[in-house]
């Protein structure tokens, strides 16, 4: 059982005193794929996209070298936010959009826990969006798994905030009125620390992606384009199919040059007014083409790479965005108790409860 | 000049202005002093919920009433003896609530024509007679105030606003209150701005001198000490209480404090309060909204910390769900909702009991929990510790009902010895990985691992198994588990047993709680008066008032509401009579009415306010006439 009390002093003799608990301990024997994996039959339509991100995750755990029980696993409703059923560690299977709100306490008051959230669109964008931003503005120490699927799956089928305007679904039978939201634009917006985006049928990116947000210490937000072959088959089909995907895919890595097309034939340099366009190498010259870099601190230059996504996806990037060093939320939150305790002594409660306006009877 | 000393054996003073005019500071302060002195007092501050409503008018009036006495008292008073009015709008206000022959002492300066057409005065009526009634003291407060503090380095603006300290010292002098307090409180309020510091404790000064050297005052009033229960005493309102007892309980239960919270009135100052007390270990969170505030404290309590959430109503019904959620994966959560009046907005800085309903029954499903209200602002105390008692020995929420008037109301409370308080963590244990495999092994699970829903069999508590603890290692969540074992199940019957498993649950700590104590001195009543949570005090005084004439009436207070204690129902039958009153339109007589099949008499006032002890007897002895 781990020791939770080494925040409550037992200042004067009643109650449990209990040793420190902070940092996540190592992981004391080897674990694999396996370990990761319940006893739960896994539920998810045949093809479905979640399977694939399901299995990277289950056996990129092991390289985490966190022992099992370390590992929480917080999710919201919809067909993704079933995945804590499947891993074998703690789990909660929350309400609609709430996971990051749950997930927020859980990881301010235990720095000793690997906690990740499983959401999708509509649990992390619509009903949800509101925690997801404020999370991500903190830089809560957790990690966020959008898997965007563009549709609602679970409700079978109505058109969900990362819909592009004009679809038909059930409940827009005339097409849909709304802009989408960009995801990874919101994130930014927001200032999140980590900021990426992969692929449900790219299992070595996405897991490397996994590897990237479990060593940053803040919020970790990753938007993972996932098809659901039953509501919206073939939504990201341009960026998985052979042929159009070297087309379309841009892959960013720190510290590299943005090549994207043909034997790298394309690149990205910055409009007059700010904005990124995709130039041919040939014709214009090696000069001021882009060569990424995610720890620029100010989130304009990745909101500008957001922004060439497109429903049509002409270029989309994929890979880390952005990744600064900010303090993480719990990390501040307990170093403004040690403060309080070292400024003002461990807390005294028969003092507390007598206060300094007392009067004695009898 | 030796004026003359008269005993009086209670006092109800109402503080009344602007909202800018410090009513509530002066209020505090003479409470603090009266608190000192030793007498017994209880408070009712009354504010507009308009931070600064507009200058002179009715809607921005602030008012504070402390009623003290040299015995124990239940309330705050119904009708003041004393109103100081620092301008017509104040007066006119309160006027109403007067008895003839009280003193009013009136702050002329403001009642100008100007302010006075204002609040529909077609004349003064400091000057046209129609207080004759009363024991006027037109007394030029702002004028007299701005001249003792000549000489000082103040503004004009700075010294008027003294003028509250002037009609404090005025008072303290008037009923012998000790000075000394609010000296200090005055020297370490303004410590960083000296100039202020001294036009405030000359103003405090220049008030006490008035009463004493002029002749306004022809007598000085005393008011003895109370006879208490001996012990270290001080003055504390609801919040306080309530906060201190978080504190206290979480100590106790050796647990991390976790608060997770959004700003609401009337509950704020249970958020301001914890966050001064992080050397204590306690994380506050103020959260994006309510919802995120309730689910932040519900993570926390699944990591083994004492989640807290503070609300009032419209905050209660945005965290229905996660509260459901708590009910659902069985996790000990405590959520305070500081009552105000409603629906919706209601009146933010105004009393209420009218959450009771949503709080038993307010959320999808079937979906029971532990719902305990506090009776009196020290009360506060105590009930947090229960609450936390409860919660984590059964791993439920539980809904604490204090309202705006306990809130904001203040009394004296013994400060209890830290050895007084129950040992929480003797109640509870988290889950061990040995043991409950064990259990599951014997319970035959194949194969044999951990179940997170196998209950204890005396409490039906099921094992809080905290991440971080090897090999209990599991998932809950909202959908329906299987009995026992956990995982999610769609199975009618297993649901069925689900639902009656979690009401018996919160049924059966009607056996853990004290039963319904009924005061009834002389064992003749027919009458029962029934109530809960902050009537407490209205209807003490109340039947106080009715024994006097010799009557006899039985009074009882519920402080868990549920489940309710088990002999409830044999009270109930004890009774010809039953009334119960209720600042609401009669929710616990719902249920009195469809738990117990009894005919209770339902009596209802939703004003915003606390029952009047008077209005209360009157009500009592009809019912005892008809008995
Ligand atoms: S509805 Fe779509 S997203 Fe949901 S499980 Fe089926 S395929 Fe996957």
């Amino acid at each position: 059982m781990p020791d939770l009390a080494s925040t409550v002093p037992a200042a004067n003799g009643h109650g449990r005193r209990r040793a420190a608990l902070t940092l996540v301990p190592h992981a004391t024997e080897h674990l694999a794929t396996r370990d990761f994996k319940s006893d739960q039959e896994v539920r998810w339509c045949p093809g479905c996209g979640d399977y694939a991100i399901l299995a990277a995750f289950q056996s990129f755990l092991p390289d985490l070298d966190v022992p099992r029980e370390n590992v929480v696993v917080i999710s919201g409703i919809g067909c993704s936010s079933r995945l804590p059923y499947y891993v074998n560690s703690y789990g909660m299977h929350s309400i609609h959009g709430r996971a990051p709100a749950i997930a927020t306490g859980l990881a301010s008051s235990r720095q000793d826990l690997s906690v990740w959230v499983i959401t999708g669109d509509g649990d992390a964008l619509s009903i949800g969006g509101n925690h997801l931003i404020h999370a991500l503005r903190r830089n809560v120490n957790i990690k966020i798994m959008l898997f965007n699927n563009r549709i609602y799956g679970l409700t079978k089928g109505q058109y969900s905030p990362t819909s592009e305007q004009g679809k038909i679904t059930k409940s827009s039978p005339m097409g849909s009125l709304e802009r989408p939201f960009n995801p990874l634009s919101l994130a930014l917006g927001a200032e999140a620390s980590f900021v990426a985006r992969t692929i449900d049928s790219d299992r070595k990116h996405l897991t490397s992606v996994l590897a990237a947000a479990a060593d940053h210490r803040g919020a970790a937000f990753i938007e993972i384009y996932q098809n659901c072959p039953i509501f919206n088959d073939d939504a990201f089909a341009p960026l998985t199919e052979p042929g159009s995907r070297e087309q379309r895919v841009v892959r960013l890595e720190h510290g590299q040059p943005i090549r994207f097309g043909p034997d790298g034939s394309r690149g990205l340099r910055f409009g007059p007014l700010g904005a990124l366009e995709a130039v041919d190498v040939a014709e214009s010259g090696e000069d001021g083409l882009l060569v990424h870099d995610a720890h620029v601190t100010d989130p304009s230059y990745a909101f500008a790479l957001s922004r060439l996504d497109s429903a049509d996806f002409v270029h989309t990037p994929i890979g880390i965005f952005r990744q600064v060093s900010r303090p993480s939320y719990d990390d501040s939150m307990a170093a403004q108790l040690d403060d309080a305790r070292t400024e003002q002594g461990p807390g005294d409660l028969a003092a507390l409860l007598a206060g300094s306006d007392t009067w004695r009877v009898g | 000049m030796t004026k003359q000393v008269q005993q009086l054996d209670r006092v109800i003073i109402r503080f009344a202005g602007d909202s800018g005019d410090g009513m509530q500071l002066t209020g505090d302060r003479f409470t603090q002093e009266t608190a000192t002195f030793g007498n017994d007092l209880s408070t009712l501050p009354n504010f507009p919920a308009e931070i600064r409503a507009p200058a002179g008018t009715l809607p921005g009036v602030s008012s504070f009433q402390l009623h003290f006495a040299d015995h124990d008292i239940l309330t705050p008073g119904d009708a003041p003896d004393v109103l100081v009015a620092m301008n017509p709008a104040a007066l006119k206000a309160n006027l109403a609530d007067l008895p003839r022959g009280a003193d009013i002492i009136a702050n002329t300066d403001e009642f100008t024509k100007r302010n006075l057409l204002k609040v529909g005065f077609e004349a003064n009526p400091l000057e046209d007679g129609s207080l004759s009634g009363y024991q006027l003291h037109a007394i030029p407060i702002t004028s007299i105030t701005v001249k003792a503090l000549e000489g000082l380095a103040v503004s004009k603006k700075d010294a008027e606003r003294a003028k509250n300290m002037f009609a404090l010292g005025m008072l303290c002098w008037l009923y012998n209150r000790p000075a000394e307090g609010t000296l200090r409180f005055l020297e370490s309020k303004f410590g960083s701005r000296p100039e202020i510091m001294k036009a405030n404790i000359t103003a405090f000064q220049a008030g006490w001198n008035y009463g004493e050297t002029t002749e306004e005052f022809s007598v000085q009033y005393e008011v003895k000490p109370a006879a208490l229960p001996p012990g270290l005493y001080r003055n504390i309102t609801g919040n306080t209480a309530l906060a201190y007892g978080l504190v206290s309980a979480a100590h106790l239960a050796g647990l991390p404090l976790f608060l997770g919270s959004y700003p609401i009135t009337p509950a704020s100052d249970i958020l301001h309060e914890l966050s001064k007390l992080k050397r204590f270990g306690v994380r506050t969170f103020q959260a994006e909204d309510e919802i995120g505030g309730v689910g932040a404290a519900l993570g926390a309590s699944f990591g083994g910390s004492l989640g807290v959430t503070t609300t009032s109503g419209p905050g209660m019904a945005l965290k229905a769900e996660t509260i459901g959620l708590a009910v659902a994966v069985e996790l000990p959560l405590v959520v305070c909702d500081i009552q105000r009046a409603g629906p919706s907005t209601g009146m933010p800085t105004k009393t209420e009991q009218g959450d009771l309903l949503m709080a038993l029954y307010g959320r999808n499903g079937e979906s029971p929990l532990v719902v305990l209200a506090p009776a009196t602002p020290g009360d506060c105390f105590d009930t947090a510790i229960e609450a936390t008692r409860i919660a984590v020995k059964y791993r439920t929420p539980v809904i604490i009902l204090s309202d705006g008037y306990l809130a904001n109301g203040s009394e004296p409370w013994r400060v209890p010895e830290l050895a007084e308080l129950p040992d929480v963590s003797a109640e509870f244990s988290f889950a061990a990985p040995d043991e409950l495999n064990a259990a599951a092994v014997e319970a035959g699970a194949s194969p044999p691992g951990f179940m997170p829903f196998q209950r204890d069999p005396a409490t039906l508590a099921r094992p809080w198994a905290v991440p971080g603890t090897p090999g209990l290692e599991h998932r809950i969540g909202g959908i329906e588990k299987a009995d026992g074992i956990g995982t999610i199940s769609y199975d009618p019957d297993n649901h069925d047993r689900m639902v009656r498993l979690r009401q018996a649950k919160i049924d059966g700590i009607a056996a853990d709680i004290p039963p319904l104590e009924v005061d009834d001195p002389d064992g003749n009543a027919r009458v029962l008066v029934l109530g809960w949570g902050s009537t407490y005090g209205s209807i003490g005084a109340a039947v106080r008032r009715v024994r006097l004439t010799g009557a006899s009436v039985a009074h009882a207070h519920l402080r868990h509401l549920s489940p309710f204690p088990a002999n409830l129902g044999e009270v109930l039958k004890r009774y010809d009579k039953v009334l119960v009153p209720e600042i609401n339109l009669g929710q616990l007589a719902l249920i009195l009415r469809g738990r117990y099949l009894v005919d209770v008499i339902s009596y209802n006032r939703v004003r915003g306010l606390p029952f009047r002890a008077a209005e209360l007897s009157r009500v009592i002895q009809d019912v005892i006439t008809n008995a």
